[in-house]
Order: structure tokens, then sequence, then C-alpha cells
């Protein structure tokens, strides 16, 4: 038996509102509406219980976390209690007056997502017309607020031929870390994966492009790269292993080992607000199911590996093969692992046609019923 | 050291013996009393140093040089200069490329 560490980082995903439709946004496709978020004393609970519980790290995440009105409030109480604040943004909504009172509050580090180098295929892969503008503008703020900027490329078959202009715009916009990250498939990206999948010609010139830009740029900015698993041939350590370093709790206060464990059927995720952060992480049995090496099966149980990727990313086994228990596909020891070349097939021959992230119509439906019956309105 | 998240990677940038390090804003180097262990907290960064590199991070203090943080420590242990510039010196270039460190 393993002995449990305390977890390092806590993603708050403070909402799932937020002003971009990302065709590839890691929110799940059942978006939950602001009546259903945290208040705000709750989320100042999560943060002391975080603190106590070994969290040095908080990343404030969502949707958009800027579209909470409490925001400075609660990046405030997060310095107070002794971690490390990272806003995960869009950059919609944010201005000098803002920012200010956020570094006021103590927050540490802003990234800042960015959707292409082109304005028109950014625009268009936000979501939102003036989107890409926005970025040019919040980086701007971010640099003359004195904080750290990670600018986050989300990459795939639609944006990666201009991934050279795309670290050139980092360097332009004063970053002092880029992210490129090949769409992982889970969330809104899975059923648009047709559109998006990079073929292996495209992520072989796209991880050269990489290595020359590093040494390019060395003492300039630094490039950190998420391989995609589609063509990988090793399974990636998800979250560093299930319930090992990360917690993340959902704007209705699920907390979850990693952010897409909720698409996991068979799981009953404790809820914030019945138990507290320590109770969740040491004893649920949701944070116990894939912890260590017990419940692996073969090829994970013998392998000389099985503590460096712990068996891989659950979501994405139950994902290809509709169990979590399995091997990742991606190992190429895996008995699915022919499912990923298969994937990879179908994309080439599909459209870029792709569905944009958006609050289901029943949620929408049940919306515009309750304000119909209101008198008021 | 142990680094959580990102792989390091090689860097081009020099480090020259007079150069004075200090650590870059926004960069915390605390103790952590959960854990009962010195962390370094950057951005998207996480550091878990060993004993021995907690003790050359904290005669990092934007005063003394780098030859100077081999001196200190080549007198604690009593070793040979060099053989302690080699390990230091490493471990601050690979900080300073990670921008942790900044001169």
């Amino acid at each position: 038996m393993i002995a449990i560490e305390p977890p390092l980082a806590l993603l708050a995903e403070l909402t799932h509102r937020c002003p971009l439709r990302c065709p590839y946004c890691s929110n799940p496709l059942e978006l939950a509406g602001a009546s259903l978020e945290l208040d705000t004393a709750a989320w100042k609970r999560v943060f002391s219980e975080a603190a106590g519980l070994g969290v040095l790290q908080v990343h404030f995440s969502g949707g958009e976390p800027l579209v909470r009105r409490d925001l400075v409030e609660l990046v405030r109480h997060a310095t107070e209690v002794g971690l490390y604040g990272n806003l995960i943004t869009s950059g919609i909504r944010l201005d000098a007056d803002r920012l200010r009172a956020l570094v006021e509050a103590g927050l540490e580090h802003v990234q800042l997502s960015l959707q292409d180098s082109e304005v028109t295929s950014g625009d268009r892969i936000a979501g939102l017309a003036g989107a890409q503008e926005t970025k040019r503008r919040v980086a701007g703020l971010v640099r003359e607020a004195g904080l750290p900027l990670t600018v986050n490329a989300v990459v795939h078959r639609q944006n990666l031929e201009r991934l050279d202009e795309i670290i050139e715009l980092a360097v332009t916009l004063g970053a002092d870390r880029l992210e490129v990250a090949h769409v992982q498939y889970y969330g809104w990206a899975l059923p648009n994966r047709d559109a998006l999948l990079s073929s292996r010609d495209q992520l072989e010139t796209a991880t050269a492009a990489i290595e020359a830009a590093r040494a390019r740029l060395a003492g300039v900015m630094t490039i950190d790269y998420v391989l995609p698993d589609y063509h990988a041939h090793r399974p990636k350590a998800c979250m560093g292993g299930w319930g090992r370093r990360f917690i993340n709790v959902t704007p209705a206060g699920k907390a979850l080992p990693c952010h897409a464990a909720e698409t996991l059927p068979e799981i009953h995720f404790p809820s914030v607000t019945e138990a507290s952060l320590s109770e969740i992480w040491y004893r649920s049995p949701a944070f116990q199911r894939f912890r260590g090496t017990a419940w692996m099966p073969e090829p994970c149980r013998s392998c000389d590996r099985r503590e460096i990727d712990w068996g891989g990313c659950r979501c994405q086994a139950f994902a290809l093969t509709g169990d979590s228990g399995r091997t990742d596909p991606v190992c190429a020891l895996s008995p699915d692992h022919d499912l990923l070349a298969a994937a990879a097939r179908d994309a080439e021959a599909a459209s870029a046609d792709f569905v944009y992230r958006q609050h289901s119509t029943t949620s929408r439906g049940l919306r515009e019923l309750v304000s119909a019956s209101d008198p008021v309105r | 050291m142990t680094e959580m998240g990102d792989a390091g990677r090689m860097g081009q940038v020099t480090l020259a013996g007079d150069a004075v390090l200090r650590f870059a804003p926004h960069v915390r180097f605390r103790f952590d009393e959960v854990r009962q262990a010195w962390v370094v907290l950057a951005p998207e960064r996480l550091l878990l140093p060993d004993e021995q590199a907690v003790e050359i991070l904290q005669l990092v203090d934007g005063n003394r040089d780098v030859d100077n943080v081999v001196k200190e420590l080549a007198g604690r242990y009593d070793a040979p200069r060099e053989v302690i510039a080699g390990d230091v010196v490493a471990m601050l270039k690979d900080l300073v490329d990670k921008k942790v460190l900044r001169r």
C-alpha cells in the first residue's frame, strides 16, 4: 500500500459560464448554470480546507473565472490562507482596474488562452467576434501589472499549420511561458474529434517547430509542449496519478480527481458541501477508486512503468472502450490500442465543421419557463 | 530537486561566477508546515528541493554572487570548491533557464 500524500494543487472551476465557445472545452457536456454555483462563503471554506490539507497552488479556472463578481474576494482569501494563485482566463472582461484589484489581492500569475495567431480563425474557434483582439490588450495589461504571463495555445488540425506564427505572437505578447497543448479528447473535444484531430505528419512538423523555437528562444520564453495522446505509444501519467497530486472542485461543488472524471458513470463523487476536502481526499471511495496500483488489470499490473504512468487516463479508457478500469488505449501494450489509429483515419476524411460549446437546450428551456412564469418580470 | 509537472530542458544561458541571483518576482520559496519541507512556488511550476538544494537556495539572497555561494558551501563541507561548483552552477543555471531565478 502506497502512503497517500497530500494534494499539491487545487483546480477551482468557479463557474461554467464563459463568453467563449471553444469546441475543445474541457468542461462537461452538461454545463452547470449560475444558480448551481457554490457561493462566496463556500469557496472560501474550500480554499481554507485546501490549504490545511497541504494544497500549495490554486488555479482559478472555469468557464471564465472573471464572470464571478466575487473573484477578487476569493483571490484575497486564497492568498490569506497561503495559496499561490493562478488565473486561467480567456481575458474577456478583464480591464486595468480589475487586474489591479486582483494583483492587490495577491494573484501571482495569469495564464491567457490563445485560439490562433490569425484573427479570423481565432475568433471563429473562440466563437466570439473580437476575441483575438482582446488577447493583445489583456497581455499588455498583465505585463504592465508586472505579473508573469503564460500563453496557453491549444493546437489541433485547424491551427497547427500556423504554429510558428502562434509562437511568434506569444513572444510579441510578452509571454514568459508558452504552453502548446494538443487537444485532449474529453468534454466538448470528444464529439468534435473528427474536426480537430491532427495527423501524424502534422504532429511531426509541429514537434520539430517546437524544438527549433526552444533553441531560438532560450532565455526569452520557455515553451512547454503537451503531446497528443492519439499518436503516442505510452500513456501520460494523467494528473500525476488518480488522487495523488490534484483535486478539482466543480462549479456546483463536486470534488474530482481530474476535471473530466464526472464522465465516469459508476462513481459517486462527493460534494464539498457534504464533506471536508480532507475527508474527501483521504477517505472517499471515489478518490480511492483508481489510486495506486491495486486496481490495475494486465498489462499494467506487472508493468515496470506502473508507478510512472499509473495506468494512464481513466476517462480516456472509458471514452474509448466503455470500461474505466481498462488500460489506457494510448499504451501500445493495450489490447485496444488500434482504436486510436482508427480514430485518426476517420478524422482525416472528415470535414472541419464542429459543434460549439453551449448550455444544453433543456436547461435553457427550463430557464425560459421559469422567467415566463415569474410575475415580476 | 524534484519537479512536479513540467519536464526540464537544456537552456543556452551561461552563468558567470560574478552573477548575483535572486528569486524572480512572483516566485515564492517558503516552508510548508503540512509537509515540514521547503517548497518553491512559481508560475505553472512547483519544486520540492532536497536538503542540498534548500541549502543552496537559502544562499540566493540578491547579494552573494555565484562564486560566493560556492565558497560558503565549500567552507561548510570542507570540500574543494571545484567539486561544489559543478553541482551548484548546474542547479542555479537550470533555475535561471526556468525563470525561477534571475540576475
